[in-house]
């Protein structure tokens, strides 16, 4: 028992002694060892009874969805009509599907764009506001929180107001600043289309980022940055040799979820260009909805799921080994 | 000479700098909030200075037509119960009834079995265990989307689509209140609740007399993320539900905008309606609210 370091010590919370001490009577070894197992599948039956109620939610409707969306995108599936197996045509529909490349490319240029973009001005702000006093530092995370609180159809509907043609607050400044010499059609331009999304993405996606870096950087080995400037080291100095390396998980973890949020940038889309104009600013997730409620292609919107998901799963392995790396 | 004097100019340096970083976060800050000012401030403008190219900074006269609007535009049961219906009123008041009732249901369903899965995962020892951990990682780390078709088969199938519960089991079974309250009860010594069963305390007692309590802190943050996020869900809302008398309030908003003119007006009104609840619940909870994201990232 003892050879094993700690985790029968876990497993075995109070009956592991017993048994050693009682191992020279063998008849009651007997007795023990039902009680152990007894003990054992109590255990087993507490466990599972607490997790009960969660894993009814969460089987019912997370693990079975992911695992039918697996399944169905090797059928042709849509409403009304039972559902036909057709192998990896959808696969293979989907490789040949440009609007589909269109898609996957829009929202890689979203990722890249985003990702780095919130890490580094989230960064930023939050060592700004982290030397601040701590009502300051508060106050102004909880400012920088607020389009994520406001919700995204309130955001992205004040934003279609500030984006518009005519009576938009944009195109006012930009003239008045001189940037513009007539109103753009921001939203309707498929080349402004796409960078307009990224904007309000980004306005709504530093919040969490800040307030984790602004208490990553709270929870630095104040001693070490203090020795670091007793030996001479400049600010800059001590922020990036010390700060940041400690800041490591913190930065991994933002680019993870950083990541993942902005596969899922939707509603913004949905609300403000529906993927056009011409399709300048159709993203996977647009697509799939696209796909599944006006044309009812649940199979072909599953399998496109099903590619988004490896995308995802294949980005968050590559941060990690970096992250592990550094 | 003050000026030559190294430290003197360290400090003076420092004072610039810290006068800078003020200035520059200010700025941020005003961004960041002029969406909402503009919310607040347009659904109380006339028409005429909505639609002015001109913006107007601050409306000249506050009125009430935007609110009067939203309110006579569509009209639902205000609540129904067991089958009964309310009495009929303004679609939007309904909207938030529906909002209201998602979100707290969601919350308070996700709290306990967040708080039971999240004990059980941390402390006790059961076949499979770390598979199911495996499978809840894993599906953190997934967009939602991902499993919409399926999951709106599902809902169909038990005849739940279109109602406000096809919403609030997805959010239930959404893994990051287990993940985040495994966190905290991993931190409660093993001792505590051993000494109870010791004592001769049944499981369940365990859990509610002497787990719950010391992961209160951890409960409280999962219930204001559940509350927040699942009042501005848009998406599950969107595929789920369809009837006026069923919609949520964001999802309400979003079907007013008509296709060629927008009034913006009406627009912002309801946003306000649908932001400045969950904005009040945010400011009022916010403590909790950052604890239980730097939590869920402590292990991330």
């Amino acid at each position: 028992m003892a050879e094993k370091p700690s985790q029968p010590q876990r497993l075995l919370p109070w009956y592991a002694e017993i048994r050693e001490e009682d191992t020279p009577l063998p008849e009651k070894t007997i007795s023990v060892s039902k009680k152990t197992h007894r003990l054992v599948m109590q255990e087993n039956i507490a466990g599972y009874l607490f997790m009960l109620p969660f894993l009814l939610f969460f089987v019912g409707f997370v693990v079975y969805p992911m695992f039918m969306c697996v399944y169905t995108s090797f059928f042709d599936a849509t409403m009304n009509r039972e559902d036909i197996f057709i192998g990896f045509q959808n696969y293979v529909d989907l490789f040949n599907d440009p609007v589909f490349w269109k898609a996957l490319t829009n929202t890689l240029i979203i990722v890249v764009v985003s990702v780095p973009v919130t890490c580094a001005f989230s960064l930023w702000i939050a060592t700004l506001i982290s030397k601040m006093p701590v009502a300051a530092t508060s106050a102004f995370r909880c400012i920088f929180y607020l389009p994520v609180v406001t919700g995204s159809v309130a955001v992205t509907m004040v934003w279609k107001w500030m984006f518009n043609n005519y009576y938009g607050i944009l195109n006012y400044l930009g003239k008045g600043v001189g940037l513009l010499d007539k109103n753009v059609n921001w939203l309707g331009d498929p080349k402004y289309a796409l960078g307009c999304i990224i904007l309000i993405l980004l306005t709504t996606s530093v919040g969490q980022p800040i307030v984790l870096y602004v208490s990553a950087l709270d929870n630095v080995d104040k001693s070490l940055v203090e020795a670091a400037h007793v030996d001479g080291a400049t600010e800059t100095q001590a922020f990036w040799k010390i700060k940041w390396p400690q800041m490591m998980p913190t930065t991994l973890y933002i680019l993870v979820i950083t990541t993942i949020n902005s596969f899922q940038c939707f509603a913004l889309i949905q609300l403000l260009t529906s993927g056009g104009p011409k399709n300048s600013t159709m993203t996977i997730m647009y697509y799939i909805y696209y796909n599944a409620f006006k044309q009812y292609r649940y199979g072909y919107g599953n399998a496109m799921g099903v590619i988004l998901a490896i995308i995802i799963a294949i980005l968050s392995a590559v941060q990690f080994r970096m992250g592990k790396e550094k | 000479m003050a000026t030559t004097n190294p430290i003197e100019k360290r400090k003076r340096n420092k004072r610039a700098a810290s006068i800078a970083s003020w200035i520059i976060v200010c700025i941020f800050a005003l961004l960041f909030t002029f969406p909402l000012y503009w919310i607040i401030t347009g659904s109380f403008k006339v028409k005429k200075e909505i639609i002015s190219s001109t913006p107007v900074w601050i409306p000249s006269k506050w009125v009430l037509d935007n609110y009067q609007n939203l309110m006579g535009k569509r009209s639902a049961p205000l609540f129904e119960l067991f089958g009964i219906a309310g009495p009929t009123g303004p679609a939007a008041i309904r909207w938030l009834v529906n909002t209201v009732f998602m979100a707290v249901v969601s919350m308070l369903l996700t709290c306990l079995t967040a708080a039971m899965a999240g004990y059980a995962l941390a402390k006790k020892r059961f076949y499979g265990r770390t598979l199911i951990f495996t499978l809840i990682v894993c599906a953190m780390a997934l967009p939602k989307q991902v499993i919409l078709i399926p999951l709106l088969r599902e809902m169909s199938s038990l005849h739940l689509y279109d109602t406000i519960w096809a919403v609030i089991f997805p959010i239930v079974g959404w893994p990051f209140g287990v993940f985040l309250l495994k966190q905290f009860a991993e931190g409660i010594p093993t001792e505590m609740t051993e000494a109870c069963r010791i004592d001769g305390a049944s499981e369940w007692r365990t859990f509610t007399d002497v787990m719950f309590p010391m992961i209160k802190p951890g409960v409280g943050a999962c219930a204001i993320f559940t509350f927040i996020n699942s009042w501005n869900d848009y998406f599950m809302q969107l595929i789920m539900l369809t009837s006026t008398k069923n919609l949520t309030i964001s999802l309400g908003i979003a079907t007013m905008q008509g296709e060629n003119s927008i009034d913006f007006g009406l627009l912002m009104a309801g946003c306000a309606l649908a932001s400045v609840p969950i904005i009040i619940v945010f400011l009022v909870f916010q403590k909790y609210f950052t604890k239980g994201i730097t939590m869920g990232a402590v292990k991330g």
